[in-house]
């Protein structure tokens, strides 16, 4: 435990003064949540034309729009699509941090004087992978509360608030976002202990945004329901991945392939 | 206290096998300052790695502190401390927060303590809440020998402390090493520098993938070189003088060898005789004696020592041969 403490503040601390890695932690997210509030704000301003109402009608088949006008029902999908960004955060944070602690060790030749104490590989990963990924959903959280806040002034109505604390967005940022950011952190784990560079390994990392983003395209054509079931769903397939991740990523961290590949 | 045998370490390296360590057989006894000499390439950097549990080897076996490689890796990690090849520090930390960072891996009881400990030992204490990063060179290998140390190990390794260090920082270094003698702590130093070795060793390793000699600087120069006296002799009034004397020491039946060097320059006329003999304390008498006795001037007496790097080469030469 007392090695687990160490090793996440001194990850922390490192981060904070790692000046690349700070700004994706911070203004990535922040620029996530500015989306969807300027969403409200437009939808809110201009009036939907009849092109829009066409598609709208479309959508409203989805039972949680019902009953609503057509602004209520404007500024309720387009910002719950633009929520589906938030769950790219989990992902970017974490993949980005992951990528650093540990081809970032390897270039400045830190590595071998910590794997020369006697530290568990596993407690190791879980230190790097809980340093990595606290930031990401904590980060997410905030801003889904800062959204709230925003949404509470920018909303047309009350039902259009509740559409942003249905149960199918708490499914989504309270079991989904944590399960996204392990698998994101798993990522940034293998890529980063096969490779040299730490950009190479954010980039490697952030394929796995690829299956999101159709989520998040799917969602906006209306191809895709949101709904607690389709969330349920997401996290049961995500939870899958990350099992087999951490059983990959523990068994690819060889200390001796890292240690000596790097020439 | 650290004992290999056989001990292997192969690469891969584009298809080919690289045998970086090639069957080390090594005794280091508990409380010594272990010198292990070695070309570039030689394996030094491998052979620590093996002992320090963060390479496994090939084949062979070692033991460090009673407890084996490969089965308490754990447990050795936590008795023994490295220094390794590149300080390898965190350079946004300060160096109190790099040393505080070990300290709770290693599981130090007293961290603070500790930690100040070392600070203070290597002169850094002024500098504990700079950032490593902006230290110099010298600063950051003492820093690094106090993250190896904070855990009190039995056993230190040390690849290359001073290599790439300028004098004065290298001289810090190496009487730091120094002051860690005899404080029953057993010594590994890696090092290329073989006036390091001479001062600080008990003993020396001379290796490449497998060890070519071991033993005390002095017995591995008597070993090569054997033990060799020099007379300077007054100039003779004729060279005749000069050879019926060399025969005349050269005939003394424990004397191996004998060479004459003439004057070498104006400033200075000795004519010096190189003896090779068993036992100067025994043997000199007995050859002045006879020299006077045969009418030579003896201005000095003195042995003949050899260089540490005169044996080093000679050893590696004759091993290449
Ligand atoms: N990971 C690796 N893959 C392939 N070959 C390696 C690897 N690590 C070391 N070697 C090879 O093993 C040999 C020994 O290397 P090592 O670093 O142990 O030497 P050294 O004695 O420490 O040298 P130096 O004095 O330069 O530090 C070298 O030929 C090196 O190229
Ligand atoms: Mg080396």
């Amino acid at each position: 435990m007392r090695q687990f403490r160490a090793l996440v503040r001194k990850e922390w601390a490192d981060m904070l003064r790692n000046k690349l890695v700070f700004y994706v932690v911070i203004f990535v997210p922040l620029l996530m949540l500015a989306i969807p509030v300027a969403m409200l704000f437009v939808m809110r301003q201009v009036p939907p034309n009849e092109q829009d109402l066409a598609e709208l009608g479309r959508m409203l088949q989805n039972p949680i729009f019902a009953g609503m006008n057509a602004v209520e029902a404007m500024q309720a999908i387009m910002a719950s699509n633009m929520l589906v960004l938030f769950l790219m955060m989990p992902l970017m944070v974490p993949v980005t941090i992951a990528a650093y602690s540990i081809v970032g060790e390897k270039m400045t030749r830190s590595l071998e004087p910590l794997l020369a104490t006697p530290i568990t590989t596993t407690r190791l990963l879980l230190a790097k992978g809980f340093a990595a990924a606290a930031p990401g959903i904590a980060m997410t959280w905030i801003c889904y509360a800062l959204f709230l806040v925003a949404a509470r002034f920018l909303s047309a109505s009350e039902r259009v608030f509740a559409v942003f604390v249905d149960p199918m967005w708490l499914v989504a940022m309270f079991v989904l976002a944590p399960l996204t950011t392990v698998l994101a952190v798993m990522v940034g784990v293998i890529v980063s202990s096969r490779v040299n560079d730490p950009r190479a390994a954010e980039q490697l990392g952030a394929l796995v945004l690829i299956p999101l983003m159709a989520l998040f395209i799917g969602a906006m054509a209306g191809f895709i329901m949101l709904n607690s079931t389709t969330f349920w769903i997401s996290s049961g397939l995500v939870a899958v991945a990350d099992i087999g991740l951490i059983y990959l990523g523990t068994a690819l961290f060889q200390r001796e392939t890292i240690l000596t590949r790097w020439k | 206290m650290i004992r290999t045998e056989g001990l292997c370490k192969y690469f891969a390296s584009n298809g080919k096998e690289v045998r970086a360590v090639d069957g080390l057989d090594l005794e280091v006894n508990r409380g010594e300052v272990f010198g292990f000499l070695g070309p570039n390439g030689a394996g030094k950097t491998t052979t620590v790695r093996m002992l320090a549990c963060l390479i496994a080897p090939s084949a062979g076996r070692a033991w460090v502190d009673g407890l084996e490689v490969g089965q308490d890796n754990l447990a050795i990690q936590a008795r023994v401390g490295i220094l390794t090849e590149a300080p390898g520090l965190y350079e946004r930390l300060s160096a109190r927060a790099n040393l505080e960072l070990f300290a709770e891996l290693y599981n130090v009881n007293d961290v603070k303590g500790q930690v100040e400990k070392y600070l203070r030992l290597l002169d850094l204490w002024d500098r504990r809440d700079t950032d490593a990063g902006t230290f110099s060179k010298g600063m950051k290998q003492k820093l690094a020998i106090a993250r190896a140390l904070l855990h009190e190990p039995s056993v230190l390794f040390l690849d290359e402390p001073t290599a790439a260090l300028d004098p004065e920082a290298a001289k810090t270094v190496r009487d730091f090493i120094a002051t860690l003698r005899g404080q029953g702590r057993t010594i590994f130093l890696c090092t290329h520098n073989l006036d390091e070795a001479e001062r600080l060793c008990d003993r020396i390793g001379v290796f490449r993938q497998r060890l070519i000699a071991v033993d005390t600087p002095d017995a591995l120069r008597r070993q090569l070189f054997g033990r060799q006296t020099v007379v300077h002799l007054a100039p003779p009034e004729g060279t005749a003088d000069v050879e019926a004397l060399v025969a005349a020491v050269r005939n003394l039946p424990f004397v191996q060898h004998v060479t004459t060097l003439r004057p070498e320059n104006a400033a200075e006329d000795n004519y010096r005789l190189v003896i090779s003999l068993d036992d100067p304390a025994r043997r000199n008498p007995i050859i002045v004696q006879m020299l006077v006795g045969h009418g030579a001037q003896v201005r000095f007496v003195n042995e003949l020592r050899h260089s540490l790097e005169d044996v080093y080469l000679s050893l590696l030469r004759s091993n290449t041969a």
